[in-house]
Order: C-alpha cells, then structure tokens, then sequence
C-alpha cells in the first residue's frame, strides 16, 4: 500500500533530521528539503493522471482548450509557490516565505484576468440594453 | 513504490554524519580550516544531490501543467 509507505518515508526521514540537527543544521535542512522534493515527485505522477483524465473530459465537452490550460496553469503555480514557501519556512525565513506566497498569488491573478474579462463581457451581454 | 531511490535519503544522512565525525576529529586535530573545507565539500555534494531532484520535479511540473 502507497499510503504506509510515504508515511514510513516520512517517520524515518524525520528521524534522520532529528539525529543530524544536532551535528549540522545545514544537513538536517537539506535533508528536508530533499524528502519533501522526493514525495512531492512521487505525487505528480499521479496528479498527472487525474489531468489527463480532465483533458479528455473537457476534450469531449466542448469546452475552449485556453480554459482548461489557464487553470492547469494556476493550479501548478499553486503548487510550487505552496512547495517553495514551506522549505524556505523549514528553514526559519518567515518573511521570505510570505513574499514566495504573495507573488504565487499575483501570478495567479494575472492568469485569471482574460477569464475575469470573458465573465466580465458576458454579464454585460446579459444585461437589458437601455438600462 | 518508486522508481527513484529512497536510498539517497539515507545517503544524505550519512553523509551529513561522517562529515560531522570528520568535522570534529580534525578540529580535535587542531586542523580548523580544514575541517571547515571538508564541511563545505560535502554540503556542496548534498546540495548538488538536492538541485538534480529539484530541477526534474520542475520539469515534470512543466510537462504535466502546460507550461510551455
């Protein structure tokens, strides 16, 4: 079972920090560092999975492919500012962390305004003329 | 489970130990700039180690959220 073994992964890679901190720091953080960037590759492989899956879905529906790229795009900035963000708050830079956070979320922004835009004109194409 | 090793994690580890072993021996040896060097050396491989996984989960990234 996948889900024992990222947990054993993760108890023994802790254990690991624990007996190297006291000798380096600097190791115990990479460390760290190093066992987060290994589950979290472990996870995309199955997170591409459940997009192809939405590819194919939206494929079929009819829906414009920019849509679904500009999400795939934000949920992808999301996790990397996510990712970033908490090995740099491992490591004690707090403040740091919340700019990595900060800039995630004007990406993010920046990737919704067409789509704000298209939301935008279609509520003013509704809207009785006249008015 | 996975197609990379999980061994690398406990390379790490013991490399971060015998660094601190050799650490303190040659400071026990009144060798400080050299104990100071070996500490560099082998967190300049750790972190080598730590950058090669790095770059291929942004490649995957790239691959799998569309970035082009």
């Amino acid at each position: 079972m996948e889900m024992i073994q990222i947990v054993g992964l993760g108890l023994m890679a802790t254990v690991l920090i624990l007996v190297i901190r006291e000798q380096k720091p600097m190791f115990a953080f990479l460390l760290a560092a190093f066992t987060g960037l290994f589950i979290f590759l472990y996870l995309i492989g199955k997170i591409g999975i459940v997009i192809t899956v939405l590819e194919d879905l939206a494929n079929r529906s009819g829906i414009p492919s920019i849509y679904l790229k500009t999400v795939l795009k934000i949920i992808g900035i999301a996790y990397i500012a996510e990712f970033g963000a908490q090995i740099v708050r491992d490591a004690g830079q707090e403040s740091i962390a919340s700019k990595i956070e900060f800039a995630g979320k004007i990406f993010i922004l920046v990737m919704a305004v067409p789509i704000i835009s298209v939301i935008v004109e279609t509520v003013i194409g509704l809207l009785p003329d006249g008015s | 489970m996975m197609n990379m090793d999980v061994s690398a994690i406990f390379q790490i580890a013991g490399i971060g130990i015998v660094i601190a072993m050799i650490h303190s021996v040659l400071k026990q040896m009144g060798k400080e700039d050299m104990a100071h060097w070996v500490t560099v050396i082998g967190f300049v491989v750790v972190l080598f180690m730590v950058v090669r996984l790095l770059n291929e989960l942004f490649q995957e990234i790239k691959t799998i959220f569309l970035f082009q």
